[in-house]
């Protein structure tokens, strides 16, 4: 690998040395390093591009890093990861996307991943984005997510794409099973002309099911943010979702709220706020020294954590 | 000599078709490392003028001299880093900033844990459980105002203005209040403008200002000025808040 995928790597998966537990390293569209473990075990698809990421039951404190690099221009990459994490599993699993493009052409990468998360498995999901290059060649990204959870499992994840995507559109189902609990957090940036879409669609089919999706997003210059949330509920379950954005410059922001229960017991909520940085907010942190910039800056590392 | 010199200030706002006089021609002369309190009638231009020496307010016209230096142009920023602080009456809420950060940041460098909880504690909060809360509405209202002092205390300027520190918080949060105040009269060497209605905070005064109509009315020694206080209009919040705390 050289310097350039080195250096994204430690964007998108905070790697700064060598790799513990199983991983599977993928550069320009090939897989460039793996590691399995004695529990975990990482095997090619046949019949499409992609890896099955198989986690043995009762598999404790281990964790999977897959994360993806594209650093040549005009790359078109698709890529179909299917985990299946066993009944009782306690991991980690680390994806992140960071492209590169210095050239003229668009580069773009759409991770497919699917989750069959085992009975009373525990998930913890980390997806970081991130672009770079001064190309002419857009940076997009479209992941999609699939999760299945059986009954009494919990995930937990965490996607982040704070800089240098153009383009991305985000599309995520998630099915719960009795007592099985999801908590997504979202923190987004976009700058320039970027768009974004996310869209998030949870079931919860089990008594007891619960789910949580939080959304904090930041919309700079004349970037636009499309944040649509859709949760049903088919039994007694409590689902909440909030989307929290800040918009400045000519940004765009729309934020598309859908509950839809179907039992009595379903408790659903929904919170959507959209509004510019607090003037009161930019007067306290200028009040200790600290610029409007750097108080912007801090302001939006703050609600962004 | 004069930390503080305020010379014939004016700030007039749009009032629809009128134009309203907030501050008057306003003159004030503040010693260097007296402790002030400012008190006077609601809507008399306390808080105004504490935000026109802040630089939250721009002025009309007049001049504002700190420690030498007409700073009546400066922004806020200029202002905070040559040695001015401000304590909100309301307090600011934060999304994501925790406790730490915001001392952090008051301090202008990266002070560790110990460090921020040895503000928390002078402000009377336990500190390990505050550290790490973000600075948002899941804190009382007394819980805000302690940590919005703390940060004040955290920056250590020259001059430290506080506006109404008493105000929004409850009888529990105020008895504590007043022993930081009295505890800071102690331990600060800066000079500190404390706006407020409550006895017990000028009684801790070197001096007062009465401020009315926009104009300062009376400033004097605490002896001087506080019988005189307890005596006019302008002492019926004194004398109710001074009900209200022996209820």
């Amino acid at each position: 690998m050289d310097q350039i995928q080195k250096k994204i790597l430690e964007e998108v998966a905070d790697l700064h040395g060598v790799l513990e537990g199983a991983y599977n390293i993928r550069a320009n569209g090939v897989s460039a390093a793996r590691n399995t473990t004695a529990n975990i075990d990482i095997v090619t698809k046949t019949d499409k591009p992609g890896i099955d990421i198989i986690i043995k039951p009762g598999t404790k404190n281990e964790s999977v890093h897959i994360p993806v690099v594209l650093s040549e221009s005009g790359l078109k990459d698709v890529v179909y990861n299917d985990f299946y994490v066993g009944e009782g599993a306690d991991v980690t699993i680390v994806a992140g996307c960071g492209i590169s493009n210095c050239g003229d052409q668009d580069s773009q990468h759409d991770g497919i991943h699917v989750f069959h998360v085992g009975k009373n498995a525990k998930v913890k999901y980390v997806e970081k984005h991130y672009g770079e290059g001064d190309g002419k060649g857009a940076r997009i990204l479209n992941p999609v997510t699939e999760v299945y959870q059986e009954a009494g499992s919990y995930v937990e994840m965490e996607m982040v794409q704070i800089k240098g995507v153009d383009s991305t559109v985000r599309t995520n189902i998630a099915e719960l099973a009795e007592g099985a609990t999801l908590a997504i957090h979202e923190a987004l940036m976009t700058h320039g002309s970027q768009k974004a879409t996310s869209d998030y669609k949870v079931t919860l089919n089990g008594d007891g099911a619960s789910a949580d999706v939080v959304s904090r997003s930041v919309a700079k210059d004349d970037s636009e943010q499309i944040f649509a949330v859709s949760i049903e509920g088919n039994t007694p379950c409590s689902g909440h979702a909030a989307c929290d954005a800040i918009i400045m410059g000519n940004a765009h922001v729309v934020a598309i709220p859908k509950l839809d229960a179907k039992n009595v017991d379903a408790a659903l909520i929904h919170e959507a706020a959209i509004g510019k940085i607090a003037g009161n907010q930019l007067i306290k942190l200028m009040s200790l020294g600290l610029t409007e910039e750097e108080a912007e800056e801090q302001i939006i590392a703050g609600f962004l954590r | 000599m004069s930390l503080l010199s305020i010379k014939n200030l004016t700030y007039k706002v749009d009032d629809e078709n009128d134009v309203k006089e907030i501050i008057d021609g306003l003159d004030l002369e503040v010693e260097d490392g007296k402790f002030v309190c400012i008190t006077g009638p609601n809507g008399g231009g306390k808080s105004t003028l504490a935000k026109l020496i802040m630089g939250v307010n721009p002025t009309t016209s007049g001049q504002i001299i700190f420690d030498g230096e007409d700073i009546t142009n400066k922004s806020i920023t200029e202002r905070a880093k040559l040695g001015i602080s401000f304590a909100f009456q309301a307090p600011v809420h934060f999304k994501g900033i925790r406790v730490i950060d915001l001392l952090r940041l008051a301090a202008g460098s990266q002070i560790s844990v110990t460090e921020a909880c040895d503000y928390l504690s002078k402000v009377g909060l336990c500190a390990k459980d505050y550290v790490n809360r973000e600075v948002n509405g899941s804190l009382s209202g007394g819980e805000l105002k302690r940590i919005e002092i703390a940060t004040v205390l955290a920056r250590g300027t020259k001059l430290s203005i506080f506006d109404e520190p008493e105000a929004g918080i409850d009888l529990w949060s105020f008895q504590n209040l007043i022993k930081v105040f009295e505890n800071m009269r102690k331990t600060v060497k800066g000079t500190i403008i404390v706006i407020s209605h409550q006895e017990r905070i000028l009684n801790i005064a070197d001096e007062i200002v009465v401020i009315e109509n926009g104009r300062v009315k009376k400033q004097g020694s605490r002896d001087e000025i506080l019988p005189e206080l307890l005596g006019t209009s302008s002492a019926s919040n004194i004398a109710c808040n001074k009900l209200g705390g022996e209820q």
